[in-house]
């Protein structure tokens, strides 16, 4: 039987809540998951149903598109309109609204919006239409940052002029640290991201354990990599030992991936940047290092752009906080629906509001 | 969006890529960001690139793991034979 098969077997996971429930502490322990991946796999594989009634799972910020900010697709889209660039995109930033429409908005417009799976497919195109401009819209935490960094090396080895960055790459952990420091946020442990920490390993989570005294454990994605990760938060908060744990070991090495952080370290320099809902976090963006100043669209094709309007009303930076929960927001399921998005926690095909959506409301 | 898939290295190809596959799909990824990748290798693909290489001794633990937790105090419809070192993707 294959691995994956094994981890969704339905009878496992029911006696894995039997466990969990045995071994559950009797107060109420709340848990944050804090990848966009993790809040899918949660809703769909239905988990919440197994879990005892004081365990309480929250979402948190791990959805880079969800923090993705306005003024970042009005930049983009002001882009396509001002300097005829063609967007090169992953699929979840197609309907993420700026404060006037979407990437989706400029195909109705006529505009060629290309979506890819890989940011090497954005090279292939640029070689393709040498005439035109390929602007790759490079959104992502860690786990996508190195496959962006090896595309541009690659670009400049070819010599593949006609294509460049518009960067708003993030680092997860200094966005961990702000949650754990708020005080109005009560999380007792982490549920921690399978691939970001697949790059990253244990060492930037232990100030979360040892400072701030919160469980953690990296976790898998299949339902009983959660659920046995969940028994391991529930252990570590029992016993008062909280610490990083690895129960995604088959991937995930405590020291991680040395080479494909050493491509970001080549490639990409630490900067201050804005995420929707918490406004600038200190040292958590990636922007291109001095040396490939030639590709950073953002110097090739200056825009001006208005103001950002915020939607009025739409809360997804509480959301993204864990502060506040979809329902608590007067906008969900009313306003912003999957098929009429306010905010990027609804657009996302990974957000917490339309997993929410998707599949808890009956 | 960080959704990778674990995937089975059944060609090495030259500049650093390999030929992998899982079920029906059958595509070409990137290997710079591993080391020492070999064919039969399982890897974690993520945006067309191998991103890891799965432990497979690992993955068994894990297998063994939740059949000990499983089993223990619940008994269970699992079959022994089930729960076997032979782990694949």
């Amino acid at each position: 039987m294959s691995i994956v098969d094994a981890l969704r077997q339905p009878e496992l996971l029911r006696n894995l809540g039997k466990r969990l429930s045995e071994i559950s502490p009797k107060s109420c322990m709340t848990i944050m998951e804090v990848c966009g991946t993790h809040t899918m796999a949660i809703h769909r594989s239905g988990l919440r149903s197994l879990l005892p009634e004081q365990i309480r799972l929250l979402s948190g910020p791990g959805c880079p598109v969800c923090v993705t900010p306005t003024s970042y697709l009005d930049t983009a889209m002001a882009m396509v309109r001002q300097h005829d660039v063609v967007p090169v995109t992953f699929g979840d930033m197609m309907r993420v609204p700026g404060s006037e429409g979407s990437l989706t908005t400029l195909r109705t417009e006529g505009k060629a919006v290309e979506v890819v799976y890989s940011p090497l497919a954005a090279i292939t195109l640029a070689k393709q239409e040498p005439d035109k401009q390929f602007v790759f819209l490079s959104v992502g935490f860690e786990t996508t940052t190195p496959t962006i960094a090896a595309t541009l090396h690659q670009a400049v080895k070819e010599n593949v002029t006609n294509f460049s960055l518009l960067c708003a790459n993030k680092i997860l952990p200094p966005a961990l640290e702000l949650l754990v420091s708020n005080p109005d946020l009560r999380v007792d442990g982490f549920l921690m991201p399978g691939h970001v920490s697949l790059v990253l390993g244990t060492a930037p989570y232990q100030s979360v354990a040892l400072e701030h005294k919160r469980a953690c454990v990296i976790a898998g994605f299949e339902p009983a990599d959660i659920m046995l990760s969940l028994l391991m938060l529930v252990e570590q908060f029992n016993s008062n030992q909280p610490r990083v744990d690895i129960q995604y070991r088959r991937t995930v090495r405590a020291e991680g991936n040395a080479k494909a952080r050493a491509l970001i370290d080549n490639t990409f320099k630490v900067s201050d940047t804005e995420w929707r809902g918490f406004g600038i976090i200190p040292a958590s963006g990636q922007v291109l290092q001095d040396k490939f100043a030639a590709y950073d669209a953002s110097h090739r094709f200056p825009v001006d752009i208005p103001p950002t309007v915020e939607p009025a009303g739409c809360r997804c930076g509480e959301i993204l906080s864990g502060l506040i929960t979809p329902p608590d927001c007067p906008l969900y399921a009313k306003a912003c629906t999957p098929e009429n998005p306010i905010g990027a926690c609804m657009v996302s095909s990974e957000g917490t509001c339309a997993a929410c959506y998707k599949y808890s409301r009956s | 969006m960080c959704l990778g898939v674990p995937m089975k290295v059944v060609e090495i190809l030259p500049e650093d890529r390999a030929r992998v596959t899982a079920g029906d799909v059958d595509i070409v990824v990137s290997t710079q960001l591993v080391e020492d990748v070999t064919t039969d290798d399982y890897v974690l693909v993520h945006a067309g690139f191998a991103m890891e290489v799965l432990n497979m001794e690992e993955a068994a633990e894990t297998l063994k793991l939740l059949h000990e937790l499983a089993d223990a105090s619940y008994g269970s419809e699992t079959k022994p034979e089930e729960a076997n070192n032979n782990v694949d993707c």
